[in-house]
């Protein structure tokens, strides 16, 4: 039997508290997941630094892409003989699912904003590089490696088997909803998925929606506007990676400095270059990041050593609402009286804004931005979302964004009480004197 | 602070005026490739290069009052125009950015229609390939467009003429 059918004698499940089972029934699956690329999922948290928020979210990249695999796994099982679905793509289906995140390293937002990274660039890499992962896919055909990055990539020919990974409702985002839910304890991001996955259907090239389903969407499209503002963009947890990105970027400003580390970044050496090899990559995990940080405590750097400190404490800073339209005078009299006041500016006082967050609203793509998600009404007419319902259309329709302006409020009453700078600073930070 | 929104600006301060959210992401990627330092994360989408950072950002830009969106109803569908506004350039007149001189660029780019950006910019992004395998990827992922051969050539000079006209 060629490697691509082969079947395990006995199907494997994993326990899972979002789908409560994952089955696995093909040779192909089970291997991929036994690879030690995939297996490092598991030292890489969904979340990042929102488990500092909400302190049961510590599930990894290995949880969600088993989710993802499985919600797919059921798609097909319902497609399988629904006319446009190509029975032969089943396995790639699989394969990508689970693969998807392969590329992601860890804190993979800040990594990539500070080293200027793309763990989408990783994922191709692995799936088509010198790797345990490559030798299975190989092992299916020859050119079957490529078709599994083509389809994660979103280059592949069939955008049908793409949308099941990647649209605007897909198996990716249906399952993180549902696991960040869960791991963060929040009420919101719940959805009756069981009801998704029986009204889609696949039409030419994408999946679309029955539309005695649309109730069952709009539920999905609010959580997911829920899961943005109360669980992804949480104030806190952006203090978080507020801190983290400055961890990262004076470590990388002090080795182009020439600085001697107490302890030799050797794992970081080739970020700090931006020269990163995919070996390199893959040895870099969670565990690697929080040894750095334990030991750069101890560092003679201030800087470097505090930030560190407040992270693995959880000493973050404090934040208030900014509009840098009306408050930019404001912002640099602050900046001036920070300098003054011989507190780095560049590393303590920041403004961070939504859309620098990875995560995304429903978009109607109006202008053929985005492929939006199709109702199928019953005359088989096509019809976007949001035209049709009142609840999507009122959530797609509004454009909140978000400024905050973070600072170590600690620091800040440590300065002295008499100080002029410090009566300023206050004034500036909360419209009055020092705020307890 | 807000880096990344200023260099927009200064996109916009060049720009003038840009018709449609599909040819505002188009001309940033294609200017990305270009070597403008802009920094908004592109994957590809059903429709090319699309930028949710982009998306997001420009929402920002309009709700700070930077960037000015209008609304223009086109019987079908709508299309959204984006100018910048006098609290904007008064924000970039603050700002000391550095970014290259790209008038000759926004110009070139300004001429065209969304659906000859959206064909050079998938053909950029395609550019690890060969030629012959770009225009077979282009004929692979956007089969509904039928891009005739006399685009595909027009937009090979096309980008030859970007390339020709180096960042000052």
């Amino acid at each position: 039997m060629a490697y691509k059918d082969e079947q395990l004698n006995e199907e494997k499940v994993f326990k899972d508290p979002v789908h409560r089972y994952v089955h696995v029934k093909d040779q192909v699956i089970w291997d991929l997941i036994a690879t030690p690329e995939f297996q490092r999922l598991r030292r890489i948290k969904q979340l990042g630094t929102t488990n500092l928020t909400f302190h049961g979210a510590e599930h990894s990249r290995f949880n969600h892409s088993l989710g993802v695999y499985e919600i797919v796994r059921r798609i097909i099982y319902n497609f399988q003989d629904r006319p446009h679905w190509n029975k032969d793509e089943r396995l790639l289906c699989l394969c990508a699912a689970l693969l998807h995140d392969l590329g992601h390293g860890p804190f993979s937002h800040s990594f990539e904003k500070v080293f200027k990274l793309d763990h989408e660039h990783f994922t191709q890499q692995i799936i088509l590089g010198d790797t345990f992962v490559n030798k299975i896919l190989k092992r299916v055909s020859p050119g079957f490696a490529q078709k599994v990055s083509d389809v994660i990539a979103k280059t592949y020919e069939d955008k049908l088997v793409v949308s099941l990974i990647s649209s605007q409702i897909d198996a990716d985002r249906m399952d993180y909803l549902q696991r960040d839910a869960y791991f963060t304890g929040v009420s919101y991001g719940h959805f009756d998925m069981e009801r998704i996955l029986r009204v889609m259907r696949p039409i030419d090239d994408q999946v679309v929606i029955k539309s005695s389903g649309m109730h069952a969407v709009e539920d999905y499209i609010m959580s997911r506007y829920q899961m943005y503002w109360q669980v992804y963009f949480h104030p806190v947890t952006r203090s978080a990676e507020v801190i983290l990105s400055k961890i990262l970027h004076r470590a990388k400003h002090l080795f182009e400095k020439n600085y001697t580390f107490k302890l030799e970044p050797t794992h970081f050496i080739s970020f700090f270059k931006e020269d990163v090899d995919l070996a390199d990559y893959l040895k870099l995990d969670e565990s690697i990041v929080f040894y750095y940080f334990q030991a750069w405590q101890e560092e003679d750097d201030p800087v470097l050593h505090d930030l560190c400190e407040r992270f693995m404490n959880r000493r973050l800073f404090k934040y208030i609402e900014f509009n840098p339209n009306q408050q930019m005078n404001e912002w640099m009299e602050l900046y001036k009286l920070f300098q003054d006041a011989g507190i780095d500016p560049e590393y303590y006082l920041v403004v961070d804004s939504s859309s620098d967050l990875p995560y995304d609203f429903y978009r109607p793509g109006e202008e053929e931005e985005r492929l939006p998600i199709h109702l199928l009404m019953p005359n088989n007419e096509l019809k976007e979302l949001s035209r049709h319902s009142d609840i999507v259309e009122s959530i797609s329709g509004k454009k909140r964004t978000d400024h905050k302006l973070y600072f170590p409020a600690d620091v800040l009453h440590r300065m002295n009480d008499k100080s002029h700078l410090k009566k300023r600073i206050f004034e500036l930070l909360y419209g009055q004197g020092e705020s307890k | 602070m807000l880096t990344n929104h200023a260099k927009l600006m200064q996109f916009f301060a060049v720009a003038e005026e840009v018709t449609g959210r599909k040819k505002l992401q188009k001309m940033i990627y294609i200017l990305q490739k270009c070597h403008v330092p802009f920094e908004e994360k592109y994957q590809f989408h059903f429709y090319g290069p699309y930028s949710e950072e982009l998306t997001l950002r420009m929402e920002e830009l309009c709700n700070l009052g930077f960037v000015a969106e209008m609304k223009e109803d086109k019987s079908n569908y709508y299309q959204y125009n984006y100018r910048i506004t006098g609290d904007g350039l008064d924000f970039l007149n603050q700002f000391s950015i550095d970014m290259p001189d790209i008038k000759t660029q926004v110009e070139l780019l300004q001429r065209r229609s969304s659906r000859f950006l959206e064909l050079v910019s998938t053909m950029l992004y395609f550019d690890d390939l060969s030629k012959d395998a770009v225009v077979e990827k282009i004929h692979i992922v956007k089969p509904k467009q039928n891009y005739t051969s006399d685009e595909i050539n027009e937009a090979w000079t096309f980008i030859a003429s970007l390339q020709k006209n180096p960042l000052q």
